[in-house]
């Protein structure tokens, strides 16, 4: 019974996948589907069951935060302590605070004036621009989203069937992958394709043909001292990995606790499993 | 099949509280000496699994509602303040998420179980309804909490379920507005969401009781189908059913544990990391993962209803679609006066059986097309499917009845598990 059960399903399940294939190939050439590429894949320290931050690749990224996208970019919800978590120390901390002159509204003062105060270590990452009005003037209207969560808001479908393998692969860096091929992607529109004046192509965008952010990195533009290689590619890589990190620090956390409750789960069922037997042993069912 | 009890408290004070408030002597009717058939299989566990999950929901709700704020302003960051600075508030806020997803997938296979098995048919009409009544409950408290973290999917979902109602005709505007509290989905929208998620999953409970109630005057059905005739069919629940159950509830922990800890978003959208805005409509609205199936048979009429050979509309799509939409969960609570077979289990019922597989597949076909954008292609396959659906509720399941013979039936429990071995 039980096996003609599992039988049946399996039955349905292959049903499904050959339906499902066909549904979407009917549906090519359509109403246009964005991205146009889909994402390339990085390897990442961070995936896998044991993933993990390369904090040298963290301290690398948020170099290319600090020197080049936050010119633009927001990142309001973390703070300058977090960045402890990326290897510095907490003087380092303050030094960076203090060198780049880093100030925040403090309190408002007897007379009712808001004066301004240098941040401290618990401030939130204060944002280039004031609002987000401020924001698009200065960038031809377009808005420069927050970095705080883009690495976990965008990520491009990745259809049938790879969604259903993903679970048992575990894939979860489509958000970094994208910000990767994204940077990376820049290149000369292929004739026929209209790009708006302002915009530029690129065939990784999520949303259209062109997006309105030129390709804000290039190789040799940021200088690194622990030797790693001052190309696009590795810059991308860098941002990419730090922007993961600011959408989900706490990843490495998540992953190391769900190894150990996996551990006693697995043999907690063991357990389970042969306590059932051992109960069952004396009833037919 | 609640028999005569046979607590026998054995301390001084468990026999002065049996006198005054017999609530030891329930739990042991109900949980220990409780009869069960012997030949349950794994897909009986879900019943427990759901129990569990219903707690996991609450549990981690409380703890989340500490730190949440109901206010459009500030409940986007509260909840992202939890999950970064909390202890163990990304374990919490995880957990709530995909303990939600994790609680469809149980009560989906707890109602396909219910239907191959034929769990519906007398006397257990009520039982059927009141699970029903939890589903419903299940899914107004699963879509309200998704507005709360006031992303642009809990907004923009918000808004396209909410505009339902105004299909209604007459009375369909004023129901929108006393739902949002107002014209648009805004503060007193999420502020009212808020206190009707924290009561649903209460009132869940108590239903939930009932339910358990109702399971335990008629008894539980088994896999043959044929009621419990001797006392050779049963077991006691403890300690067979709860092993039984236990064993279950751990696999199903390892399921979730592998979503919570390795892909704590694959079942959530991208779109609701980023904080409402009601000036940009995302490309696409999808509601969560187990809203899918529905929403495809609510968009699958695109055509009005009129009378033959004129321009007067009784119908019009939108009223169509959300007709269809609540139709589809209204036939549910239908389905044991539908049937009209005398045979239970799909086990001896070898057309329905196909039958029943080709409404699993329809339920996931409809799942997928929720999810793509309503053009073209698949708009058919969606009115399609949305035909097999309610056709198998309609049609199939009052006619197959009528007609379909059924394979012979063992005497009794006992009859079909000993004789089953026999040939093995
Ligand atoms: C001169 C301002 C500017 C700088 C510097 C800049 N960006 Fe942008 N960025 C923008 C604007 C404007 C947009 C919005 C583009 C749009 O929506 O068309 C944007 C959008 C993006 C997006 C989102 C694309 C999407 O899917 O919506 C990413 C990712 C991004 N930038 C990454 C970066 C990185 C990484 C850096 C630093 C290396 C950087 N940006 C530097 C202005 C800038
Ligand atoms: C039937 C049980 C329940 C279900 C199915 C359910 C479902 C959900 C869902 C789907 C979300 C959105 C999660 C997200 O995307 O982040 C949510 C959020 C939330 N729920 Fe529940 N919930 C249940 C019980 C409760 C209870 C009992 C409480 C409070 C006592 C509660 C409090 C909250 C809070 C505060 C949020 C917002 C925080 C967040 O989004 O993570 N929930 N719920």
């Amino acid at each position: 019974m039980m096996k003609s059960l599992i039988r049946n399903t399996l039955g349905v399940i292959a049903i499904c996948f050959i339906g499902f294939g066909s549904a979407q190939a009917s549906e090519e050439g359509a109403t246009p589907h964005y991205p146009i590429e889909h994402p390339k894949h990085v390897h990442w320290s961070f995936a896998g069951p044991f993933g993990h931050w390369d904090l040298a690749q963290l301290q690398r990224g948020f170099k290319i935060y600090h020197e080049v996208c936050s010119a633009c970019h927001a990142m309001k919800l973390v703070a300058y302590r977090n960045l402890q978590e990326l290897g510095f120390s907490e003087a380092q901390v303050k030094a960076y605070i203090a060198e780049n002159e880093i100030e925040v509204d403090a309190e408002p003062n007897e007379d009712g004036e808001v004066e301004k105060r240098a941040a401290k270590p618990s401030d939130l990452f204060v944002p280039p621009f004031e609002n987000d009005e401020a924001a698009k003037a200065n960038n031809n209207g377009a808005l420069p989203p927050d970095f705080s969560l883009l690495a976990k808001a965008r990520a491009p479908e990745r259809g049938f069937p790879n969604f259903v393998f993903d679970v048992f692969t575990m894939y979860a860096e489509n958000g970094p992958d994208y910000i990767y091929s994204l940077l990376t992607g820049y290149q000369e529109a292929p004739a026929g394709v209209k790009v708006e004046d302002g915009t530029h192509y690129n065939p990784y965008f999520i949303a259209g043909p062109a997006l309105a952010m030129a390709a804000p990195l290039s190789d040799g533009q940021v200088t690194y001292d622990d030797g790693s290689p001052e190309t696009l590619d590795q810059y991308s890589k860098d941002i990419s990995a730090f922007m993961m990190w600011a959408a989900e620090p706490k990843l490495v956390e998540r992953k190391s606790l769900g190894f150990k409750v996996m551990i006693f789960l697995l043999v907690f069922a063991g357990l389970m499993y042969f306590t059932k037997k051992k109960i069952w042993s004396d009833v037919k069912h | 099949m609640s028999g005569h009890s046979t607590y026998a408290p054995k301390t001084g004070f468990g026999k002065w509280m049996d006198a005054r408030l017999p609530i030891a002597r329930l739990m042991h009717d109900s949980f220990v000496s409780y009869p069960v058939p012997r030949n349950l299989n794994s897909f009986y566990t879900f019943g427990g699994i759901l129990s569990l999950m219903l707690i996991v929901q609450i549990v981690t709700g409380i703890v989340l509602a500490m730190h949440y704020a109901a206010n459009t302003e500030v409940a986007f960051n509260s909840v992202e303040q939890f999950v970064r600075d909390g202890n163990f508030g990304w374990l919490f806020r995880y957990m709530h998420a995909n303990g939600a997803s994790m609680f469809f997938i149980a009560v989906y296979i707890h109602i396909f179980r219910g239907l191959y098995y034929g769990s519906y048919k007398a006397p257990r009409e009520i039982l059927w309804i009141l699970g029903c009544i939890i589903f419903l409950l299940m899914m107004a408290t699963a879509f309200m909490g998704y507005v709360l973290p006031w992303g642009q999917m809990s907004f923009w979902g918000a808004t396209v379920i909410t505009g339902f109602f105004t299909a209604i005709p007459m009375i369909g505007d004023s129901i929108q507005t006393l739902l949002l509290g107002g014209f648009v989905v805004d503060n007193p929208t999420l502020n009212r969401f808020f206190s009707l998620h924290y009561l649903l999953p209460f009132m869940i409970v108590g239903v939930v009781i009932l339910h358990v109630w109702a399971l335990h005057v008629t008894g539980q059905t088994n896999p043959t189908g044929v009621e419990v005739k001797k006392t050779s069919d049963v077991i006691p629940f403890t300690p067979y059913a709860t092993v039984k159950d236990a064993f279950a509830m751990v696999v199903f922990l390892i399921v979730f544990a592998w979503f919570l800890f390795y892909l704590p978003n694959f079942l959530g959208h991208p779109d609701n990391y980023i904080p409402a805005d009601s000036l940009k409509t995302p490309a696409h609205i999808v509601p969560e993962w187990y809203f899918l199936p529905f929403y495809a048979i609510l968009r699958a009429i695109t055509f009005n209803i009129s009378i033959p050979f004129t321009d007067i509309v009784l119908i019009d799509s939108k009223l169509g679609g959300v007709l269809a939409m609540f139709g589809s969960i209204a036939v549910l609570f239908l389905v044991p006066w539908l049937d009209t077979s005398p045979v239970r289990s799909a086990n001896y019922r070898p057309i329905y059986r196909w039958f029943f597989w080709l409404l699993v597949i329809t339920g996931i076909a409809l799942g997928y097309l929720g999810s793509r954008p309503a053009e073209g292609g698949y708009v058919l396959a969606a009115q399609f499917f949305t035909f097999l659906y309610f056709a198998h509720f309609l049609v199939i399941l009052p006619w197959l009845g009528k007609f379909e013979k059924p394979t012979p039936l063992p005497a009794s429990i006992t009859d079909a598990v000993l004789g089953e071995k026999a040939k093995a």
